[in-house]
């Protein structure tokens, strides 16, 4: 008779067990204000389509203090999320060889986020300025 | 022992299934010289104070693959872990995550060996070379393309690092699909199609969420998360029926 009885431990709480898994977690969470965010502006797109009083409303309900703090959350939770978004972007691709040698993964995640700021101050310029 | 100063608390778990009902930390004190390893830690226990704990091992030198434990929570290989980087605190010994206890810090493995023979882990040609046409050739640049998932050694920390595999024990996991992808990215093989199966199975490479951990721990470098995320878009191609014509070698089943 076989003597095996294998113990298996449970999952539990998983992700606490290790700060990796935990910054994975809130890797993946920062998305959800990516996705309230999005919603934000279909709802603004929409009232755009109402008439001007419409837009006006909603433009108004954004400057309460609720929704000031939402954005700085929100701002504080995207940028972590490009951050860590271009830092895995590398290991979706195949390997890339430039004069025999191989493109290091970094200078890959590099390229994403200068892409990104560069970006994002286009966009700030043109959003306060134009 | 004589060059031994100092004494280091190793806490292990302990798990005897003839008389356990689960597992419980036990504490030994083990006198440690600077240059003493988790393993060596662990068979001066065996050896000197509890003749008991069992655990595996093999050739103390990082190749075999034997060693790897949970050690502080971090899958590691008890060979290549000094007590001096734990000393003065205590150090935690367990066995690898995910994995179900055997005994002590030996875990159960029978679902990866599967695993791994299910990826086909050799070179499958498309139609076998004979002596008269000679070796295969290939370039030190194709050989790039493959040599580090080559470099796997079944030490299984990658799977203990993978919460993935906790929660879902059907996924292929870190080094089976890693290898699977060293074996698909050989100039020499065609066999992408018999692994196909398997690879672009839900349980395959989209079981993975890309959490990265099984990169971080791997000892000998295979980045099993690159191999595993970059056939997410290969088995995307396969789906739409157009991978066999980016494929320029072919296909063998």
């Amino acid at each position: 008779m076989s003597a095996r009885k294998p113990y298996i431990r449970p999952m539990d709480g998983w992700w606490r067990r290790n700060p990796f898994f935990m910054r994975y977690m809130v890797r993946e969470a920062s998305a959800v204000f990516l996705a309230i965010y999005a919603v934000i502006l279909l709802v603004g797109v929409f009232r755009l389509s109402q008439g001007e009083a419409a837009y006006g409303a909603w433009l108004a309900a954004l400057t309460g203090p609720l929704a000031i703090v939402f954005h700085w959350a929100a701002l504080l939770a995207v940028c972590y999320h490009a951050y860590t978004w271009w830092k895995v972007m590398p290991k979706t691709m195949p390997m890339l060889h430039v004069g025999g040698r191989r493109i290091p993964e970094v200078a890959l995640s590099a390229v994403g986020w200068a892409a990104t700021l560069g970006l994002s101050v286009v966009v700030y310029a043109l959003a306060r300025w134009w | 022992m004589a060059e031994s100063t100092r004494t280091i608390e190793i806490e292990v778990l302990r798990y005897r299934p003839e008389q356990d009902t689960e597992p419980y930390y036990q504490t030994f004190s083990v006198p440690f010289a600077d240059d003493w390893s988790v393993l060596q830690g662990l068979q001066y226990i065996k050896d000197d104070l509890d003749s008991s704990l069992s655990f595996r091992w093999s050739c103390r030198m990082a190749i075999c693959g034997s060693c790897g434990y949970m050690i502080d929570g971090v899958p590691k290989l008890g060979c290549r872990t000094f007590l001096r980087n734990y000393y003065p605190n205590k150090v935690r010994v367990g066995p690898l995550e995910n994995f179900p206890i055997e005994r002590d810090l030996v875990v159960g493995i029978d679902d990866f060996i599967g695993k791994l023979e299910g990826i086909k882990p050799y070179i499958i040609p498309k139609e076998p070379r004979t002596p008269e046409q000679g070796e295969y050739l290939q370039t030190p640049a194709q050989r790039d393309q493959y040599e580090q998932f080559s470099s796997c050694i079944n030490c299984l920390l990658c799977y203990a690092a993978c919460p993935q595999y906790g929660l879902n024990p059907g996924f292929t996991g870190p080094a089976a699909l890693a290898l699977a992808h060293r074996y698909n990215a050989d100039s020499r093989d065609q066999g992408w199609e018999a692994r196909s199966e398997v690879v672009n199975a839900q349980d395959g490479v989209w079981r993975c969420m890309l959490v990265g951990y099984c990169s971080e721990v791997c000892p000998k470098g295979v980045d099993p998360a690159h191999a595993i995320n970059q056939n997410k878009v290969n088995s995307t191609l396969d789906y739409f029926g157009v991978l066999k014509f980016l494929l320029p070698k072919g296909a063998a089943k």
